[in-house]
């Protein structure tokens, strides 16, 4: 049984985009776009989630993700509760299960969860009473279900529709949860053909059996796309030598105006963020007409405030 | 046996003529969705209003959110004119708890301060739960609360409204 749905298909939880139906998140998708326009209003705010209480459990640091499920949670008319728990190596099981008993005793509504360890949003969603659900916001290199919804947003607003695109994901694939999450949805969804462009050291072992097409040459992976997904070379996550250095990785792997222009001509270039610029990505192309990057980050308030929506209203029984 | 109903068409062009007179330049229509949208485009036509046609989707501000959830299928609200200072007219097809006009009413104060807002319905069926009444009705009876009274639009754009 899929832990993240009810008994009757509903969304309990939202951990994975693994396994998730084409109609759930389609209907995801729907309900963004009609947020879309809460942050266009005098009053930035609607009244769905008023009384309820939200935790932003962040074991891992995070800007980005944290603000906009900060801004969702609050346009939502939530009460919002940062916390950033530094956490050690010893950390285990018991001790953030605590956490979360101590946190659902002061009548947590919801959990958004990000840690370092892949799994850790399952095994709280897993121990938690029955009224509360739990978002998951990226853990280790497994999932980061909303950051591959907004990309599926982004891409639907740009594109219209995903059966007729061929979309490229370039770069480290291998420590990536976010290409993990969007690989998951863009079958889903009926993209025929995702591509993945990424020198062998970058990849996990058996990544075709996910439903792409494998290009270790940036030019030849191009061509012809429609979406051009760049991800982050995260150095951090990097045990051993990958890589021989950053700068050889952009000369091959690089996303330079001259490789771009072997996409198609109104190929949109994304990127999950943060980007390290002449890394993965030109800076002419990051702030390039064909970028779509800060649209991303808007688009992300509103798929946040869909899953939180969606969540809420449908736990209680 | 089903009940007989007056003609959607009747009751609009009936609705039409009483709101006539009050309408002013500064007067802006809106529907709440769905059947709502339906009566305020033939109102809106009838009337040759000047001003857009707004549209209200209120499942943002159901009160009967965290018993049922989201509407599956949510649309966008659609103002597209400052409601700062306006003269509204919110348009429904049947009145009945009054929880609807109160969630619109909400949903509209969230886009700014009209200066009035009055309703017209297609029908005000009875059985209020709030202290709300149409300024204008097309049709005003009571029906049973083990009943619903429904708008329908056909595939040629005809309104109907039938009991169940």
């Amino acid at each position: 049984m899929n832990p993240q749905l009810n008994p009757d298909g509903s969304l309990r939880h939202l951990l994975t985009l693994d396994g998730l139906p084409r109609t759930i998140l389609t209907h995801i998708l729907d309900t963004a776009e009609s947020f879309m326009d809460v942050g266009e209003r005098e009053v930035k705010k609607v009244p769905l989630l008023r009384g309820k209480s939200i935790f932003n459990l962040f074991f891992e640091p995070s800007t980005r993700t944290r603000t906009t499920f900060e801004i969702a949670a609050k346009r939502l008319s939530a009460d919002v509760v940062n916390l950033n728990i530094a956490t050690s190596s010893q950390t285990k099981g018991e001790a953030i299960l605590d956490t979360v008993d101590n946190l659902a005793a002061m009548h947590a509504d919801m959990f958004i969860v990000r840690h370092a360890q892949s799994g850790a949003a399952h095994f709280i969603a897993r121990n938690v009473a029955p009224h509360i659900s739990v978002i998951n916001a990226g853990d280790g290199r497994h999932s980061h279900p909303t950051q591959g919804l907004l990309d599926m947003f982004t891409i639907r607003r740009f594109k219209g529709e995903f059966h007729n695109l061929t979309v490229a994901i370039v770069g480290d694939v291998l420590h990536s949860r976010v290409a993990r999450s969007q690989i998951h949805a863009l079958t889903t969804l009926g993209v025929p053909e995702v591509r993945v462009i990424a020198p062998k050291t970058l990849l996990p072992t058996g990544v075709e059996q996910m439903g792409v097409k494998v290009y270790h040459d940036l030019e030849a992976g191009l061509h012809g796309c429609d979406v051009v997904i760049t991800l982050r070379l995260q150095s951090e996550r990097m045990k051993g030598a990958l890589l021989p250095s950053a700068q050889e990785y952009f000369k091959f792997f690089g996303l330079t105006p001259a490789k771009l222009a072997l996409a198609k001509p109104d190929a949109i270039v994304m990127h999950p963020g943060p980007m390290n610029r002449g890394v993965e990505i030109d800076s002419e192309v990051a702030d390039g007409p064909q970028s779509v990057i800060l649209p991303q980050v808007t688009y992300g308030i509103a798929v946040r405030m869909a899953v939180m929506a969606i969540l809420a209203g449908g736990t209680t029984a | 046996m089903p009940a007989l109903l007056p003609d959607a068409n009747t009751l609009i062009a009936r609705l039409a003529d009483a709101i006539a007179p009050t309408l002013t330049p500064n007067t802006f229509i809106v529907g709440i969705h769905t059947g709502g949208v339906w009566v305020a485009e033939r109102l809106h036509a009838l009337l040759r209003c000047t001003q857009p046609l707004g549209t209200l989707d209120i499942s943002f501000y159901r009160d009967d959110f965290s018993r049922i959830g989201l509407h599956p299928q949510v649309k966008p609200s659609n103002l597209p004119v400052d409601l700062e200072g306006r003269d509204i007219l919110l348009v429904d097809d049947v009145l009945h708890s009054g929880r609807t006009v109160r969630a619109a009413m909400n949903e509209l104060f969230d886009y700014g301060r009209p200066a009035s807002i009055r309703l017209a319905v297609l029908v005000d069926r009875g059985g209020h739960e709030l202290p709300i009444r149409p300024d204008f009705a097309g049709h005003t009876l009571t029906v049973p609360s083990n009943q619903n009274i429904n708008l329908s639009q056909l595939d040629d754009g005809h309104l109907t409204l039938t009991l169940a």
